[in-house]
Parts: C-alpha cells; structure tokens; sequence
C-alpha cells in the first residue's frame, strides 16, 4: 500500500486552549477589576479617618499576638494597589490564553475583604478570632448540606430537598433532644428525619421517575408547612416539655485549641463541628477511594454500564441518598442543639438552598464544596459583625451579602463545570 | 464448555421479539448471528446477558441451566458482552472501568488500583493491545475504547463472548484488527457470539452462520454461501444488492463549497477549511467514520449552525449567513441523520410530516389555513408512490417502521423542485427492502440533474451510490477520488493517510 504520512490536521491539539472560550476566561479580570474600582471608590468618596485595629488574640492562648493597628486610609490605598496589580495579572494571563488561577482569587480576596474591614471598622476594633470561628459555626449547616448534596448528586439524584433536610432534622432534634433529654437524642433524630425526606425524595425520584427538581421543591414547601402547623399547634403549646432542648457545649481541644487564632477558630467548637471536620474526611475518602465510592460515581455517571457490570442502579441510589440525609440531618440539628435551643419557624432561612449552590461552585466534589460553604459562612458572619461594629454600609445590605455572594460565585467564577452525566435522570431498565 | 439458548420467547406487549429462539454456541468457535436491524438480535443477546428476563426458554451451560436475575449472574457464569454502545464510565480511567463491579478491595472497602492496572497490563499484553490503564477513556479513540470493554469482559474470565455489532464504529482497518483479534480469542478456546448484519463481516469470520428475521431463527447458513444466498435468508426474498445506474452525465458545476470553517460554541472547530462542488446529475459521496465533521457539513449547509465561515454557493444563491427557510426556498432538499429527532414529529401524522417543510404557504397553506382536502389527496399519492406501509395517512409516525419512516421523509424532501440534495444516512436502520427503494430514488434524483450530496458511514453505500467520493477525516478533506478507488485506500484514507497520486 503505497501511502504517504498522516494528513496534518492537528485540530484536536490546537483546539485545546480555545476550549477555554475567551468569554468565560475574560469573567476573571472583569470580576477582579469590579471589586478593584469599589473598594478603591470607598476612599475616593467616603474615606474614614482614623485607625484600624485587628485583635488577633483569644483567652489561654499559648501566648499573646499583638493587636494590629494601622491606619485606615493608608491601609485602604496600599490593597487598591494590591488589587490593581492581582488584576493585571489576571488580564494578562487571560491575554495569554491561559485561566485565572484559584490561588490568585483567594489572595484577591482575602486581600479585598482586609481593605473593606480597614475601611469598615476604622476607628474600632475588628476582632478577627471571633469573625472567622463565628463562620464556621455559622457553616456547618451549610456544609453537612453541601455534604449531603455532593453525594446525592454524584450518585444521580438531583437533591433540591436539602433546605427541607435540614429544617425537620432542626425540628426533630429540638422534640427529641428535650423528650429524651440529651442532645446526642437529638442529633439521631435529626439524621433520621433527615434520611426520611430523602426517602419520599427517592420514593418519587428513583421508583417512580417524577422529575427530580419538581419533588425536591414540593418536599421543601411540605417540611416547612408541617414544621410550621406542628410548631403553632404543639410546640408553641408546650415549651418546656417538648421546645427546649438541651444544647451541645463547647469542648476547648487541649493543645491544638490554645494555638493562636487557628487554635480558637478550628478547635474551640461543639462536637457537631468536629464531626463535620470527620464528615467531610470520611466522604471525600469514601467517594473517591472505596469500592461504594466507584460505584456511586459510576450510577451518577452512566447508570447502564453500571447496571451492566451487575451493579444494582436503583439500591445504590436509594442507599447514597439515604446516607446523605442522615448527614444534611445532622446539619438540620446546629440550629436547635447548638446557640439557640429551640425550634422556630422557618429558622433555616433557606440555608438549603445556599448549600446547594455550594454544591455546585464546589464542582460535586466534597473538599471544594466543605470550601464553597466556608466561604458563604464568612458572608453571613461578616454582615452579623459588621452591624455590631456598626459600620456605615446599612443593614439591610448586609444581610443580602451572603446571597450576592452565592450569585457571583455561581455565576461568575464556577465557569465550564461539568456534573455528573446522570444527573437528575432517573434509570429505567431497557 | 457449550452455551445453549432453548426455546427462548420474550415479548414486549402485543410484539413478540424473540419467538422460540434456539441456538448453541461451542468451545473455540465463532457463530454468527445474522438478522436485519429489528429482527431481534439484540433482544436476544440481552437475554443471555441477563438485562432482559426471557418469558419463556431456558439458557444451559454444559447442559445445565442457568438462572439468571441479572447481569451479575451472567457475568458469574462467564459470559461476557462488547455492547454495541460501549458500557465506559467517560470520565473513569480505563482500570476504573475493568475493575467496576468486581472491584480489587483492601482494608475497609479501600480500591486497590494497582492489582486492577496490573490485570489491564496482564490482558493487554496477552493480545497484543496497548492499553494505557490510567488513560481517561473519553480520551481514548473508539477503537481503543472497544478494547477496554473486551479487557473489561476478559478480566473476568469470560468464556463465551458476545460482540453486538461490533465494526459499526470503526474504519475498515480496525475492523480488520477487532476479527484478528476474534480469531486470536476463538484460538484460545473462548467460545464467540458475533452479532452483525454486514455479510461480508459474517462470511469472513464466523464458523457458523444463524440466521433470524423478525424474531425467529429461520435458517442456519455456513460461510461459503454467497452474499445473495444469506441476503435472501435474512430478508425473506431475492434481493438484488448492487444498485443499477447509469453511468453519471455530470452538467456544469452547480453547488460550490469553498473554504468553509465550523467551529462550536465550546471553541472546538468541526470542519477545517474544507472545499468541494458538486455537478448538477452527480453524487459526491461522503465517506468517513463518524465524528468527522460529516454532520457539521450537512447542518451548516442547511443553516443550522451558528459559528460558520466560508462560502457555500447553490447556483446564483450564497447560502452561508442565510436562515434555514431561506435555504429551503433555494431549493435544498434534506434528508437529516437522524430521523426521530430531525426528520419527523413522532405525534404528528403522515400526512401533517408530509407538510412540514412547506407549512408557511401554498399549496398547503392559504389565508392561514390548512388545506385539508389538498393535503389528503397529496398524502395518498405520496403514500403509493413510495410504498409507505402504513393503516393511512393519519397513521401517527412514531407507530411506523425505521423503513417507513425514512421513507415518509424521502417522499417529503423528493416531492418539490430540487436545486440539492442533502442526504445524511439514508438508509441507518433501514430494512432490506426499504434500503433498495431509497438507493432508487436517490439514483433518480441525480439522473433528473440534481447535484446530491450523500453523506454516509457505511463504506458499501458510498461505493455503490456515489460518481466521486471525498474522504473527511478530523473536519479536513482527505481527497476526493473516483468512485472505483479501491476499498483498501478509502479505508486508509478514513483512517487520515493519504494515499500517493491524489489530490486534497
């Protein structure tokens, strides 16, 4: 066969970097340089004389760190220069056809947010310890949701029920946790109401193919309906006997809880925050490293196969999502056993929904997802400090923050990511 | 080791797809089953693969039988399937896919990746592949991809075999390999079930031939029968497979494509300068496997993609830019490649299918108003002339067969003034018969001096139809050779060699 050499047709190889499309790259530099010209603005217009100060320190710290105090305005211009420059680079990798990298957002960012809180707090005090461990306890809902969501979604079922999860576990583990008069009663009501909306979820998402996002919705406006009538008409009733739980403390881990700001953040928490360090260990272990974990990717992915390998589709599906509300459960139970114990109505404040965002800039993966829900922790945090210091930015825009933040994090920097291919697509035999 | 399916009955409602269907399969051998697409084969086949529970019949190894609940059992028993559509995980690596479902574990239900690329090495080197384990498989080439799924079978020791049409995908090289690859299985004692409705394939490979059509085994055929023979079994009539035409009486050059460029909306580019034309009274057929740009090309003629640069000139008419009513006003006839999805409404009559492409005016439309009377007189003209079996023309399309379908929009694409046509598969899933009337018709077109463009992936098409043929490979034109080229340089040619001697 007389043939020459291949045609030279490197469509695939030179296709590569533009599989990047200039206009999902160019969201980066865009984004940077918008929150480049506002916290520049802030001093252009409203500049705050004054110092800042950053109390580092918390009590039975191995030692003290010093307060940092700097001066506002001063403080603000240096990250305006700061910022410009993580801008330019971010346009100039784009220019190049490369992406934004994530560690040069998350500098942006951290940067961004010292600007505003120099700005913010100037002349008072920002203490930093109790902003960032308000956080986490604050997004450890979030979390277990997000939890939750990643492993319902990575095995094929669209879980829009997490609100819903976490409201009747929030109301299970007040009932039980005062009935049985421990909070750990609690926190196993919590998971099992939780697994319960996930099994009317799978009941009509898995056996009987309705579609996933309807059920999901309906199970939300159901649990706050029946939460809410029972609520009116037996707990507010009775109180003492069946409202009022009691709470998990604070357990200080020696050691670890006296290292200076990480020690009263991460480790000066209840149990639940703890078991939600384990939850997201186990998962993320067990989604990608076990034998269950390969075969619940592999139903999310492409059920047939699966099914073709003798892998039971529907048992698999039915037993991940059922896990994942013991765990969006357990974060149902925060609310109730934890700062204010006892149930009201509505009190997740659509928290669900939050974690399903964090589920989604998290890319269904549970570590990026853990980070997602940290991120939106600090956003609620930062409004509920920033009033108490009372800063010059009105409440009521403060409170949306946690929700414009979802918005620009969903839209704006998760870019081309790609779910799982059986999302949402129930599995019929044949 | 024998593998016997006996009596095996499984309906589906009122249809019976599998009727008393009974054949043996034996140790280092490879049988054939044969049928027209719809007859059955791939019912069958799951049957034995345990995704479908047979309503009656029973299915022995060794003469004892098997109960099987699901493919796990099938598996248990060692029998193994290459489906038709590869059963990847896409975003697995290829030891990922081996492993699934008979997962290596070690403390706590911890996946032992390595022992699972040890086994893909082991069977890789056994046959001769070279199969990278941790490669992604949505990386990987089709033919490669096949390969992972017999490493996938073989990994648990699979001793019978099933490859449902197998060569649907692949150029006729890989084609060439997969049966050196059957004899190399068959020698090594596998027992080898080859589902296809390719004669030529069967004939080449198999040991015995079975032959099915419309759910029943109707006869067993060796290899040495001719094509004619075994055509006339699976159809159940003399069929004449050569196509009769005339030799082409090309007119002045009529659709000129020049330079045309199709890049999606990810930023992946599909056709990559490519440049043709077409004579009015001649066929240039398309050949190449699937992916190639092939749809590309028919969607951006008929307006239908978005991101299209170049020049495609249908006599006086620049077609690029224009909407795809203005395309069809140039007199662009299309017959799309998928029918369900592009070529008809499933819910919709015959006769309303029959409407679609002129529902904006006369003769159907006047005022706004449908023109019942005109509408029914033309549906049952069309209905005749083009053999459409069917209870009438307010038979629903979804209720017709693949053959009758495809003729419903044969008829509707043929029955106006054409200056092109655009034929994308014509014939995918299409009887026998159906087949022969469709080829006619696509013959007439081009001797009423009508440019056509055929697109197919079926090398035997393209050779019988076309006067010239042009070769796509990566959204490049690989050449355009004359239509008595041999089959060996077409298949190179699809596989992005180009031969010595012919121009791009």
């Amino acid at each position: 066969m007389s043939t020459t050499a291949k045609v030279p047709v490197p469509i695939d190889e030179s296709a590569e970097p533009a599989a990047v499309p200039l206009r999902t790259a160019l969201k980066a530099p865009i984004l940077l340089g918008v929150v480049t010209m506002l916290v520049a603005l802030l001093i252009a217009f409203k500049a705050r004389a004054g110092k800042t100060t950053f109390r580092l320190a918390a009590d039975t710290d191995f030692f003290d760190l010093p307060a940092v105090t700097v001066p506002s305005t001063a403080t603000v211009a240096t990250v305006v220069v700061l910022l410009a420059l993580g801008t330019a680079a971010s346009a100039l990798l784009v220019s190049r056809g490369r992406r934004t990298p994530l560690w040069l957002i998350a500098i942006f960012a951290v940067v961004a947010m010292v600007g505003f809180l120099a700005w913010a707090a100037a002349g008072r005090t920002v203490p930093v310890v109790g902003l960032l461990g308000g956080s986490i306890a604050l997004a450890v809902p979030l979390v277990f949701g997000a939890l939750g969501g990643v492993l319902g979604e990575r095995a094929g079922v669209v879980n829009i029920a997490i609100d819903g999860q976490l409201l009747f576990g929030a109301f299970a583990a007040a009932i039980f946790g005062t009935v049985v008069g421990s909070p750990w009663g609690g926190l196993v009501a919590a998971m099992l109401a939780g697994a319960l909306v996930a099994l009317v979820l799978g009941f009509f998402a898995i056996t009987y193919f309705v579609d996933q996002v309807i059920v999901g919705v309906v199970l939300n406006v159901l649990v706050i309906g029946l939460t809410s009538f029972l609520f009116g008409q037996v707990l507010a009733e009775n109180p003492q006997e069946l409202n009022a739980p009691d709470h998990f403390e604070r357990i200080p881990i020696p050691v670890l809880g006296e290292i200076p700001v990480i020690g009263p953040v991460l480790f000066r928490q209840t149990i639940l925050v703890y078991l939600m360090y384990a939850a997201v260990v186990i998962v993320a272990w067990a989604l990608y490293r076990t034998k269950w974990g390969l075969r619940v990717r592999a139903v999310g992915e492409h059920p047939k196969a699966a099914d073709t390998v003798g892998i039971k589709v529907n048992r698999t599906r039915y037993t991940t999502l059922l896990i994942a509300g013991l765990i969006a459960g357990a974060g149902g139970a925060t609310y109730t056993l934890v700062s204010v114990p006892q149930f009201g109505e509505e009190m997740t404040d659509g928290a669900g929904y939050i974690a399903l965002a964090a589920v989604i800039f998290g890319r269904w993966d549970p570590v990026r997802a853990t980070l997602a829900a940290l991120l939106f922790g600090f956003a609620t945090n930062l409004s509920g400090v920033l009033s108490v210091l009372g800063s010059p930015v009105p409440s009521q825009f403060m409170l949306m923050l946690p929700y414009v933040v979802t918005i620009i994090a969903v839209a704006g920097l998760v870019g081309a990511s790609r779910a799982p291919a059986a999302d949402g697509v129930p599995y019929r035999k044949g | 080791m024998t593998l016997e399916l006996r009596g095996i009955t499984k309906r589906f409602g009122p249809l019976v797809a599998n009727d008393r269907i009974s054949l043996t399969v034996n140790e280092g051998e490879i049988l054939a089953l044969l049928g027209e697409n719809g007859a059955g084969k791939s019912t069958l086949m799951n049957v034995l693969y345990g995704l479908y529970q047979a309503d009656e019949g029973e299915i022995l190894l060794d003469g004892a039988p098997l109960k099987m609940s699901g493919p796990g059992d099938a598996m248990a028993a060692g029998i193994g399937m290459v489906h038709q559509h590869f059963m990847l995980v896409p975003v697995f690596t290829v030891a990922e896919n081996v492993m699934l479902g008979n997962e290596a574990t070690g403390f706590a239900g911890t996946l032992d990746l390595d022992a699972a690329r040890q086994r893909v090495r082991e069977i890789s080197q056994r046959f001769g592949f070279d199969v990278d384990p941790d490669a992604l498989v949505e990386t990987l080439p089709v033919g490669v991809q096949q390969r992972v799924e017999i490493i996938k079978a073989l990994s648990r020791d699979a001793r019978v075999l099933v490859f449902d049409e197998p060569t649907a995908v692949l150029t006729p090289q890989e084609t060439d390999e997969l049966m050196e690859i059957m004899r190399q299985l068959r020698a090594s004692g596998t027992a080898i079930v080859f589902i296809s409705h390719k004669l030529r394939e069967v004939r080449a490979i198999a040991d015995r031939i079975t032959v099915i059509r419309r759910g029943a085994v109707v006869g067993e055929a060796s290899p040495t029968a001719t094509n004619a023979e075994l055509a006339a079994l699976m159809v159940g009539r003399p069929v004449e497979l050569t196509v009769h035409k005339e030799p082409a009486q090309p007119g002045p050059e009529a659709f000129v494509v020049k330079d045309l460029r199709v890049v999606d909306d990810t930023g992946h580019t599909h056709l990559d300068g490519i440049s043709f034309s077409i004579a009015r009274g001649e066929v240039l057929g398309v050949a190449g496997v699937q992916g190639n740009g092939q749809t590309e090309l028919t969607e951006a003629i008929m307006g239908l993609q978005s991101h299209v640069r170049g020049s495609i000139r249908l006599g006086e008419h620049e077609l690029v830019g224009k909407s795809v009513r203005k395309v069809l006003d140039a007199g662009v006839g299309f017959v799309p490649e998928d029918r369900q999805v592009d070529g008809l409404v499933g819910g919709f009559t015959i006769a309303e299918n029959l409407m679609l492409n002129r529902s904006h005016g006369k003769p159907f439309v006047s005022a706004g108003t449908i023109r019942n009377g005109y509408l029914e007189e033309f549906a049952q003209t069309k209905l005749v002339e083009y053999d459409v079996r069917a209870s009438g023309i307010q038979a629903k399309a979804s209720q017709l067969s693949g053959g009758n379908q495809q003729k419903v929009v044969v008829a509707r694409e043929l029955s106006r003034d054409l200056s092109l046509l655009v034929a994308a598969q014509p014939t995918r899933g299409v009887d026998v018969g159906s087949i022969e009337f469709i080829h006619k018709q696509v013959v007439a077109t081009r001797d009423a001096g009508v440019p056509v463009l055929l697109v197919s992936t079926e090398l035997d098409e393209i050779v019988a139809l076309s006067d010239r043929i042009m070769v796509l490979y990566r959204g490049q034109v690989v050449g355009i050779v004359p239509a008595d080229t041999p089959r060996e340089t077409l298949g190179l040619m699809m596989a992005g060699e180009r031969p010595e001697g012919t121009a791009a």
